[in-house]
């Protein structure tokens, strides 16, 4: 049912997705915090910008990271030169596609967590001599774990079926770019090849649950450890 | 010492505060609203003032003419807030030593927390939450220990769990105490000094006992608060009736209760809503309590009321009657005159042993 192009497919999304995450992460943690926490100019036109992977289509998102991060794009060219990392057409273009269209998903997530967190006990463990690094380190982020992980786990899931963006930006090379939502759009194309789909959808919901189911077991185990369950 | 003076624009009034705290326990009281968190807070460097200076024991924690304004994690205030605020992630023993541990078995054992030390902050009540929080705060070491209502979320008998822990504070660590309350009784078994509060203003400021028989503070604090501060000691006990008996300068009282051992110290509030003044010794009626006293000075009131200063030996009484009574009975300085003094005038809660 799952043939070697298939598996290959399989493995990239799992890796595309996860680097896509874990790189978003810390920054989508950052944002979220300065969003939820801090009053500075142009706050609002941050937020729009977060936000608009969300809103956009997903071509458009794609185009203009071809034309920002394109080999010949200004950007992309700086990159490649310099630091050696290109992402048109590679595997890396399709974690930067996708870590940019769950970024909005993760900050939301991860945003509501930050506000859920009593500014009380931030400025009790001031009183108590602590720096804002030390209080983030201590109290506001172990408090927020939750909605960082939910934040994560969203981000995870939408990496993992990007679509739109990613095949405009990398297309879809097997073995380079080639994920699970493209593999399966290229096989309908090409008759008989039903079962190697049934495949693919199979394992894409078995993935998405199995996040989810993750998220929830993690979500509870901590709120279990703050004596709320 | 602390000495205190700032100016703040705040939403519906301006805070215009100035006082100085001596060793102790000084009482912040004003009703809600009056500014006392936000001065607390200023202390802490919660709250920035637009003007002023901020100085704990030769300290300057905030001087707007130099621009020094110290950062909250730098001024070493306990500050043990209402809602007690611990992290409900650590345990207790982690809460207790997120800002060090200073004094750490000696404070386990004032507050009684060694049996709470890995419980999580959820599963404390709403008292063994304030002690951890106290606890907290006595750990970091302080120069001076801010309390905002400490009591106010919790019933009576929790109030009443917690008050011998905070006297025995006050009374074997040297560390300068505010609290902010707007609950006379807590405040007059507790406080050494007293600043009154009103609209972001301080109207009233001085040793605890001297404020409080004061008779201009009775439109201050409000006839339900009003009442002397004195100090008696046990001196015997009517068993069969269920009463103490206690000695102070003016003579000696009958209280509801067996409380104290005999010769044990209290302090003792004597609301002045619940004083009868006579002109002679009245005979036959049920008020335990009849003692020989002089007029100092008589405050008219705004109202129908009329606030009366009474000297009982070497200590003060505060009486409040009405205007009618006082030009019945003729009252004028320096007249003896009695105060009458029911028995279940005063409460346990008035009463700090």
């Amino acid at each position: 049912m799952l043939g070697a192009e298939e598996m290959t497919a399989i493995w990239l999304s799992l890796r595309v997705a996860l680097v896509a995450t874990l790189v978003a992460l810390p920054l989508a943690i950052w944002i979220a915090y300065l969003l939820a926490r801090k009053t500075f100019p142009g706050k609002q036109l941050l937020n729009g910008v977060v936000h608009l992977p969300l809103v956009l289509p997903p071509v458009v998102t794609g185009y203009l990271l071809l034309v920002v991060f394109g080999t010949q794009a200004p950007v992309g060219r700086f990159l490649s030169e310099t630091m050696g990392v290109t992402f048109a057409f590679r595997w890396t273009g399709a974690a930067l596609a996708a870590g940019i269209m769950a970024f909005p998903l993760m900050v939301r997530a991860i945003r509501l967590g930050i506000e859920a967190v009593d500014p009380g006990l931030e400025e009790a463990a001031e009183t108590l001599g602590s720096t804002r690094t030390r209080v983030f380190r201590t109290i506001t982020l172990p408090l927020v774990l939750p909605g960082v992980f939910a934040g994560a786990v969203l981000g995870f899931a939408k990496a993992l079926g990007e679509f739109g963006a990613t095949i405009t930006f990398v297309a879809a090379i097997p073995g380079e770019t080639q994920t699970i939502p493209t593999a399966i759009y290229g096989l309908l194309q090409v008759p008989g090849s039903e079962p190697a789909v049934v495949g693919l959808v199979s394992v894409s919901i078995a993935l998405a649950m199995g996040a989810l189911l993750v998220s929830e077991w993690l979500a509870r185990r901590m709120a279990k450890k703050l004596g709320r369950a | 010492m602390i000495e205190v003076t700032v100016k703040k624009a705040l939403g519906q009034f301006n805070l215009d505060a100035r006082f100085s705290a001596p060793q102790g326990v000084t009482a912040l009281f004003g009703p809600s609203g009056s500014g006392k968190t936000s001065l607390i807070n200023m202390i802490a460097g919660l709250n920035v003032p637009d003007s002023g200076r901020i100085d704990v024991d030769g300290t300057c924690l905030y001087d707007s003419t130099t621009g020094r304004s110290l950062p909250v994690r730098k001024r070493r205030v306990g500050y043990v807030f209402q809602e007690a605020r611990l992290f409900p992630h650590l345990t207790v023993l982690r809460n207790l030593r997120y800002g060090g541990t200073h004094d750490e078995a000696q404070v386990i054992k004032l507050l009684g927390l060694s049996d709470l030390r890995d419980r999580m902050p959820a599963n404390l009540s709403g008292g063994e939450r304030q002690r951890v929080a106290l606890g907290r705060a006595l750990m970091c070491d302080p120069q001076i220990l801010l309390m905002d209502e400490p009591l106010a979320a919790l019933d009576a008998p929790r109030k009443a769990e917690i008050l011998p822990y905070l006297a025995r504070l006050r009374d074997e660590v040297s560390v300068p105490i505010i609290y902010v309350s707007h609950d006379m009784s807590e405040v007059a078994q507790l406080a050494t000094t007293l600043v009154v509060m009103e609209s972001g203003r301080v109207v009233a400021s001085g040793p605890l006992a001297q404020v409080l028989s004061d008779p201009a503070i009775v439109p201050l604090v409000g006839v339900r608060s009003a009442g002397a501060v004195i100090n008696a000691t046990v001196s015997g006990r009517l068993l069969d009736d269920g009463l103490t008996e206690v000695a102070f300068s003016g003579g000696r009282l009958l209280l509801p209760g067996n409380f104290g051992s005999l010769g044990q110290k209290m302090r003792l509030r004597i609301p002045a809503q619940d004083v009868i003044l006579a002109r002679s010794r009245p005979e036959g009626i049920s008020a335990l309590n009849v003692l020989p006293v002089v007029v100092k000075a008589i405050e008219q009131g705004k109202g129908p009321g009329v606030a009366v200063r009474l000297q009982a030996g070497d200590d003060m009484l505060l009486a409040r009657i009405t205007k009618r009574s006082a030009g019945r009975m003729q009252l004028a300085r320096g007249q003896q005159i009695f105060a009458i003094i029911k028995a279940t005038a005063v409460g346990r809660e008035d009463i700090s042993l």
